[in-house]
Parts: structure tokens; sequence; C-alpha cells
């Protein structure tokens, strides 16, 4: 029977190590929701939601161990998803 | 062995079908911030008033929940693909009840609202500013779309479980584990984005 192509399992530690980077920028973003940045308060919190994200997508979802196409196909939802809110700067600046 | 059974596995096939179904979610959450963002604009003090109503608490423990659901998840993968059968079940059972542990705080969390008088359709909710009603019903409606995500994720790892029990997905092939785990990161990617909308920015 054909074998499957594929990575080696990703280690416990690695998996361990990831999940501890997502607490501490829980942590971090909860922190810093208390102050009062002005009009930062919004982009900081995104980035750091955008960070934990790609985490996620990249070590739990094995982006980054799988074949190119996956990781493609992924970005390619993202780009359409960053189209459509094009449309918000028709509202914003109308 | 009297005989050859051919089973018909593409596993990089069945990972990309599970990609265009992600992709289908990303759009369908994806609509629904955008619907949030020209709201916040255009209505920014009443979500700015409404958003204080929201409890941090309960948002901030259900992440820390989601996000440790999460990792048991990955590891039951990598359990089965060392053949530690049992350990990937187990993996997958705390997954079970971190997303249970999930629901039953968002019952409270919602409990209290309701209670409040703040529900779709409550006359406390329609007497107030226009900008609240909507940041109250995208609150509800996102929540509760990404509350029966986790349900129906519930679901899909109890299968999942009893196909590993049954030798049905077997440490050479964990395509069927991988796809529902995929779709267990992609619901945890979505509330990493709603939390800080709802619960932090104020």
């Amino acid at each position: 029977m054909e074998k499957e192509h594929r990575h080696e399992p990703v280690s416990y530690g690695t998996y361990t190590g990831i999940w501890l980077a997502l607490v501490v920028l829980t942590i971090i973003t909860v922190s810093v929701s208390g102050l009062n940045l002005g009009m930062f308060t919004m982009l900081v919190a995104l980035a750091i939601a955008a960070t934990k994200a790609s985490l996620v997508a990249n070590i739990f979802m094995h982006l980054k161990f799988d074949k190119i196409h996956f990781k493609i196909m992924f970005g390619v939802s993202i780009m359409t998803l960053l189209f459509m809110f094009i449309v918000f700067f028709d509202i914003a600046y109308r | 062995m009297s005989q050859v059974v051919h089973v018909h596995r593409d596993a990089e096939g069945a990972k990309t079908g599970m990609w265009l179904f992600l992709f289908t979610e990303v759009l369908l959450f994806g609509a629904l911030f955008l619907v949030y963002a020209v709201y916040r604009y255009t209505y920014l003090d009443d979500f700015h008033r409404a958003a204080m109503e929201l409890n941090t608490l309960f948002g901030t423990i259900n992440t820390l929940i989601l996000l440790t659901s999460s990792l048991t998840m990955a590891m039951s993968i990598t359990a089965l693909q060392k053949q530690n059968k049992r350990l990937s079940q187990w993996l997958l059972a705390i997954t079970i009840l971190f997303a249970i542990a999930f629901m039953v705080n968002k019952y409270f969390e919602w409990g209290a609202k309701i209670d409040h008088g703040i529900y779709p359709g409550s006359q406390h909710l329609l007497e107030m500013p226009n900008g609240e009603i909507l940041f109250f019903g995208l609150y509800y409606f996102m929540t509760g779309l990404h509350g029966l995500h986790i349900i129906i994720g519930i679901v899909a790892i109890a299968i999942t479980m009893a196909m590993i029990h049954r030798d049905k997905i077997t440490y050479d092939y964990v395509t069927i584990l991988e796809n529902v785990g995929l779709y267990w990161h992609i619901v945890d990617i979505i509330w990493i984005f709603l939390f800080p909308l709802f619960y932090l920015i104020k």
C-alpha cells in the first residue's frame, strides 16, 4: 500500500511552548486593555490577536510543517477577507 | 490474510477539502466582523457604553479554556501518531470537557445578561439607543454562532473518539483526527478575535 507522505509528529514540548506563548499573549492583551491608548487600543488588540492566530495556524494546525499548498489556501482565504474589508473604507470616507 | 481489502486513502485530498471548508468558515465570520466594524464606526459612543456591560472575566476564562483545549487536541494527534491510543483518547476526552466548561461558562454569562433584561427583542433593550441594540444583537449572534460551532465540535470529537476506539482511525492514517483538529483550531482562532472585540475594547 502506498505510504502517506507526512511530517514527523510534532513534539509535546513544542505544543506546550506554543500554548504558554498564547497564555502570555492573552494576559498581555487583557492587562493592556486597562490602559487608555486612544486610537491605538484597537490596533494593539488586533495585532496581539493576529499574532495568536498565526501561532495556532502555524503550529497547532501544522501549516508550518505541511506542504506549501495548504499555506497558500489559507493565505487566499485571508486575502479574500482583506479585500472584503475594503468595503469598510467606503463607509469611513463617504 | 486471506483477503486483501483495498482502502482508498488520500490524506492530502481530504485535508485540502477540509481547508476549503475552513475557507467558507473564515468568510462567514469575516463578513460578521465587517458588519461589526461598520457599526462600531457609525455608533462609536453606543458601542463604548454597551461594551462596558460585558464581563471581561468571563471572556478571559473562556479564552484560556479554549486555548488549552486546542493544546490537548493537538497533542492527541501526536499521541496517536506515536501509537499511544489510550493517551490520544484521554486527550480528546479532556478536550470535550474543556468544550463543555466553555459552554457552561457561556450559559452563566448569557444568563446574567438575560436577568438584566438584555436579550434580543426585550423591552429593556429596545429602549436603548440604536448602537447599543446593534452591539448586543451582534454579541448574541456572533457568540451564539460560535457556541453552535463548539457544540458541533463536541459531537465531532466524540465521533472521532469512537472511531479511534474501533480502530477506524489508526496511527498510520490520522487524517480524520487531523481534520477534526483543524476544525477545532479554526473555532479557537475565531474566538481569539471575538474576545478582544467584544470583551476588551471599550
